[in-house]
């Protein structure tokens, strides 16, 4: 081996390290990638929070872009979250379909009374098991739904006022300008 | 008797140290070891270092009623883990499945083994090669060696 490989490779396999491990500490751990992304939103019907006797179900996707984002009354960072789908629903850019999990009525009520509503509709997923369907692990999360009912990106935790500007509205103009 | 009354106080304790378990009927179609099993080995999203078995978050409380059910309705150990697989990815396992992206998760430390092997393989066979050498003299050496020992008691040597 010449003389001065001896030096630089122990060098180079240290810097490739390095990169590597300095990379890592910017990943997220808790951000787990959703097998669901690319896939036909699962198949659910459920009571709607505001009207028991009606139902939401996955069929109300179909056609247009869509949100579902998923909320409830005892999670702390959808009280964050909460200006900001006002905010997204004021512009009218694009339905926002609520799941409340594993809440109960009359406080998912109260809280939609009390800070707006900025939902098309909510479905009322009282036991969590549609919640699970969707692989739902950490409230808030919002999947991006297709004009074929197809999820096309999700979003974990809460969606802010930059995450809305420079990723999720692109990402909705480009679906609208989709074929149906 | 008074004993027997205090066993069973200590035994009672034991049962918070079963973190999050649910009272669920075990029978033939559900036997507790398989279920045990298979909630040991997959992982709660939430707390992510335990597993469901472990877990007292909310969200593995309510896999775990899952995993139940899909026993109770027949459902094999695959069949179950295919089911979580499809929402949750493979992060929900412990055991990373076999495939092009975990490649190198599963045999990059074979490969960095066979590498160290090579280097100490190498190496020894240079030491072995240096020791051999050193064992000979060089041809100075070892014409003073010859003339010592063909020569006559020197001088110094007689004194003894």
């Amino acid at each position: 081996m010449p003389r001065f490989l001896r030096y630089l490779l122990p060098l180079a396999l240290f810097l490739a390290m390095a990169a590597l491990l300095y990379r890592g500490l910017s990943i997220d751990p808790r951000f787990v990638p959703s097998p669901l992304v690319g896939k036909p939103a699962p198949s659910f019907s459920l009571p709607q929070l505001e009207n028991p006797q009606a139902t939401v179900s996955n069929a109300d996707f179909s056609g247009k872009v869509s949100l579902l984002n998923v909320w409830a009354t005892w999670c702390v960072s959808c009280r964050a979250e909460h200006s900001v789908l006002m905010q997204l629903a004021a512009t009218g850019a694009v339905p926002i379909y609520g799941l409340n999990y594993k809440d109960e009525r009359p406080l998912a009520l109260n809280w939609l009374q009390q800070f707006g509503d900025p939902y098309h509709v909510n479905a009322f997923d009282a036991d969590g098991r549609v919640g699970i369907n969707w692989g739902v692990y950490g409230t808030p999360e919002t999947f991006l739904i297709d004009k074929r009912g197809v999820i096309r990106h999700k979003f974990t935790g809460p969606l802010t006022r930059d995450i809305v500007q420079r990723e999720l509205l692109p990402l909705v103009q480009q679906l609208k300008a989709e074929q149906g | 008797m008074p004993r027997v009354i205090l066993a069973g106080c200590l035994c009672l304790q034991l049962i918070p140290a079963l973190a999050g378990v649910e009272m669920f009927d075990f029978n033939a179609q559900v036997p507790e070891q398989r279920y045990m099993a298979l909630i040991a080995q997959l992982r709660c999203l939430v707390c992510q270092n335990q597993s469901l078995a472990d877990s007292d978050a909310d969200l593995a409380h309510d896999l775990r009623v899952e995993v139940y059910e899909h026993m109770q309705q027949g459902e094999s150990d695959q069949q179950i883990i295919d089911f979580l697989v499809q929402r949750y990815g493979d992060f929900v396992l412990y055991k990373p499945p076999l495939k092009p992206s975990t490649y190198l998760l599963w045999y990059g430390p074979f490969f960095l083994l066979g590498i160290g092997l090579l280097l100490l393989a190498r190496n020894i066979r240079q030491r072995g090669r240096l020791a051999r050498e050193a064992d000979k003299f060089s041809p100075e050496e070892q014409a003073r060696i010859d003339a010592l020992l063909a020569d006559k008691p020197r001088p110094e040597d007689k004194e003894v």
